[in-house]
């Protein structure tokens, strides 16, 4: 995946769009006070100067797919591992809530289900039957919509075609009305994420702790 | 009078057995009292739990980043405080020291009672407590080993071997004593500790195995226990979270809990010698020992404590000055030199100056340095969480709420239940050390 910060605008649809797709719980006033909120997908703000002159810089943090993923040796039960794909997964029916990986996270892009979900009505009724519900007492984060990666393999699969690049798009990408958001093969150097991701303004979040992420920021033009 | 005050071994045996067997029978209003407080305080804990069990781990203080709170503290603590019982008790047994004749077994106890309670946070704090097991390494239909990559799972290893080994360190030097309470007592206590004995008979052959098995614990229990604590260090020196990610973790750590359960130690054998009477054998010359080492374990501690923190401010690097400017300036400064305090001014004060020294400046700086340790625990966990690395994602929300805190209490209240218990089922002091010619002697 790849992020022009240039593009962002801060609006959030992402999030609410992830909200929609993955059966993420939505948080109360109160919870979200005590720092309890649940986003996949979150928009951190950076401010900048003082008032009246102040910039607001945002960044679109989710789950960085790590290649040398911190979260992962230290998990007990193999509850998140790296699957074949390369993608940094979490399965729920193993989590038995260590917090380890949380903790071991330097995105800070795990979240925890405190309580068992609840959705106000009616969102109750327009889960997305491809995604599972977690319970309290388990970790979830980002899985990059898995549930369409599968869907868009299986889809050309059963065309007979390769999958072209820019079919899969996870809700966030979908959803961004700046097209910020990019999501394709990084293997295949001809997709539109891996020629972005050669860019000159192209870097990763705190590459230097060594986690190769899989997620690419293009910084803001000056 | 002042010899045998500095040397309960130069009292008559008979004396002896009779002192120290005499707190086992009959139950006083005040014994049952001193043991129902506890237990009802154990029975909030409890329904605290189970309150946690029934709604989640929302009932904690804990959010998200700071995910690990109390219950790690707790964990650390206790794994901490038993710390005491080995390293008295295995150092000075291989050593020979004579003075720690009356203070082995209380101090083995606190090793497995401590360990007990402390064994128990890994589980209170999982998110689905009810499937603990699954981080057990044996063949079942998951088809799924647990990851011995993770530090968890060490630490469960090396918790399950020290509490093992704890308690057959504990059990052997009660054998002797045992098959002596089985000669005149009730039917019941007969029973007992004749099943526990294991048909002792006090021959040679069994004297010098016996010598020979304790011996072989002694040093099998000294590294285990060393193990334990780096091991407890390494779940968080192996994060790669700021001001954990540190090679000084785990001495650091083992500095600590030796530092913390000889303090316990020390209040434990203060209560034993006030309330059952036992003046003659805990005296001035064993407090006056244990409080040289405390001191020397305060000094370290502080060299360690140092040694971390002047390195990382000398280094310099952003995110960990972030966790060491809450802990040491900001939001922790408070708690931090606080913890300097009672750790190391106070100790240094009341037990470096020979005047002050005494058995009650020696309880008093030890309730202190258990406060100040705790403390450390507490500075060390949750700082390093609130101030995560990217700036956006800090949180300074953390405290803990009603259930942390009675599950919390619930341990102390455990450890003086648990005490209470065994000194009513077990002498606290070990007679049969005080034999003159154990090999000679039948008992």
């Amino acid at each position: 995946m790849a992020i022009d910060l240039d593009r962002c605008t801060g609006c959030e649809a992402c999030v609410a769009a992830c909200h929609a797709e993955n059966n993420i719980a939505i948080s109360t006033p109160e919870q979200a006070a005590e720092g309890r909120t649940t986003h996949w997908i979150r928009v951190d703000r950076y401010y900048e100067g003082a008032f009246p002159d102040v910039k607001v810089k945002y960044m679109p943090v989710l789950c960085q797919q790590c290649d040398e993923a911190p979260c992962e040796p230290v998990c007990p039960t193999y509850a998140t591992y790296h699957n074949p794909e390369g993608l940094n997964v979490q399965v729920y029916n193993r989590c038995v809530g260590t917090f380890y990986c949380a903790n071991n996270c330097p995105y800070t892009v795990r979240y925890f289900n405190w309580f068992d979900p609840v959705w106000p009505a009616p969102l109750q009724l327009q889960h997305n039957p491809d995604v599972a519900v977690r319970i309290a007492g388990v970790m979830e984060k980002c899985t990059f919509c898995i549930q369409r990666i599968r869907r868009g393999k299986d889809e050309a699969e059963t065309a007979g075609q390769p999958v072209a690049d820019g079919d899969i798009q996870p809700a966030c990408v979908q959803s961004c009305p700046a097209e910020a958001m990019v999501f394709g093969d990084l293997n295949d150097p001809e997709s539109k994420v891996s020629r972005m991701a050669e860019s000159s303004r192209a870097t990763r979040l705190l590459e230097d702790l060594g986690t190769k992420p899989k997620v690419f920021y293009l910084e803001r033009g000056r | 009078m002042f010899a045998t005050q500095k040397q309960p071994e130069l009292l008559p045996y008979g004396k002896i057995r009779e002192d120290l067997f005499r707190p086992l029978s009959g139950l006083t209003r005040k014994y049952f009292a001193a043991i129902l407080i506890p237990l009802l305080i154990i029975l909030f804990g409890a329904y605290a739990w189970t309150v946690q069990l029934r709604f989640g781990m929302g009932v904690t203080g804990l959010q998200r980043p700071v995910f690990w709170g109390f219950y790690i503290v707790d964990f650390v603590f206790w794994i901490g405080i038993s710390h005491a019982g080995t390293l008295i008790s295995a150092i000075l047994r291989l050593t020979d020291a004579g003075w720690r004749k009356p203070i082995t077994r209380a101090a083995e106890a606190i090793t497995l009672f401590a360990l007990m309670i402390g064994g128990m946070f890994p589980i209170i704090h999982l998110g689905r407590a009810w499937y603990f097991y699954w981080l057990i390494p044996y063949p079942n239909m998951r088809l799924l080993w647990p990851n011995f990559r993770s530090p968890l799972l060490w630490d469960l290893t090396a918790i399950v071997t020290y509490m093992t080994g704890s308690a057959i360190y504990l059990y052997l030097p009660l054998i002797p004593d045992m098959a002596q309470l089985a000669q005149h007592n009730v039917p019941w206590r007969r029973k007992l500790y004749r099943a526990l004995s294991l048909g002792w008979t006090g021959s040679d052959t069994e004297w010098h195995a016996l010598e020979r098995a304790m011996k072989l614990m002694a040093g099998i229990i000294l590294a285990v226990a060393i193990s334990v604590h780096t091991v407890v260090a390494w779940d968080f020196a192996m994060a790669i979270a700021p001001m954990w990610h540190s090679t000084i973790f785990g001495p650091y750590f083992v500095v600590g809990a030796i530092f913390s359960g000889l303090a316990g130690l020390m209040i434990v054998m203060a209560c034993i010698r006030k309330f059952m009477g036992l003046e003659q054998y805990l005296t001035r010359h064993h407090f006056d020992n244990l409080a040289k080492l405390l001191l020397l374990m305060s000094i370290l501690w502080l060299y360690f404590t140092l040694a971390e923190h002047l390195t990382v401010w000398y280094g310099n690097d952003p995110s960990e000055m972030a966790v060491f400017g809450a802990r040491t300036r900001t939001r922790f400064a408070f708690l931090f030199w606080g913890m300097v305090a009672v750790n190391f001014v106070i100790p240094f004060v009341l037990l470096g100056i020979r005047k002050l020294r005494s058995i009650t400046t020696g309880v008093i700086a030890s309730f202190g340095i258990l406060l100040g340790m705790f403390l450390e625990r507490y500075i060390i966990v949750v700082p390093t969480l609130s101030n995560t690395r990217l700036p956006a994602a800090t949180s300074t929300f953390y405290s803990p709420t009603w259930v942390e805190l009675a599950i919390t209490a619930a341990t102390f209240a455990g450890m003086v239940f648990l005490y209470l218990l065994f000194s009513k089922l077990f002498p606290i002091i070990a007679v049969w050390e005080f034999k003159p010619h154990p090999h000679e002697d039948e008992i």
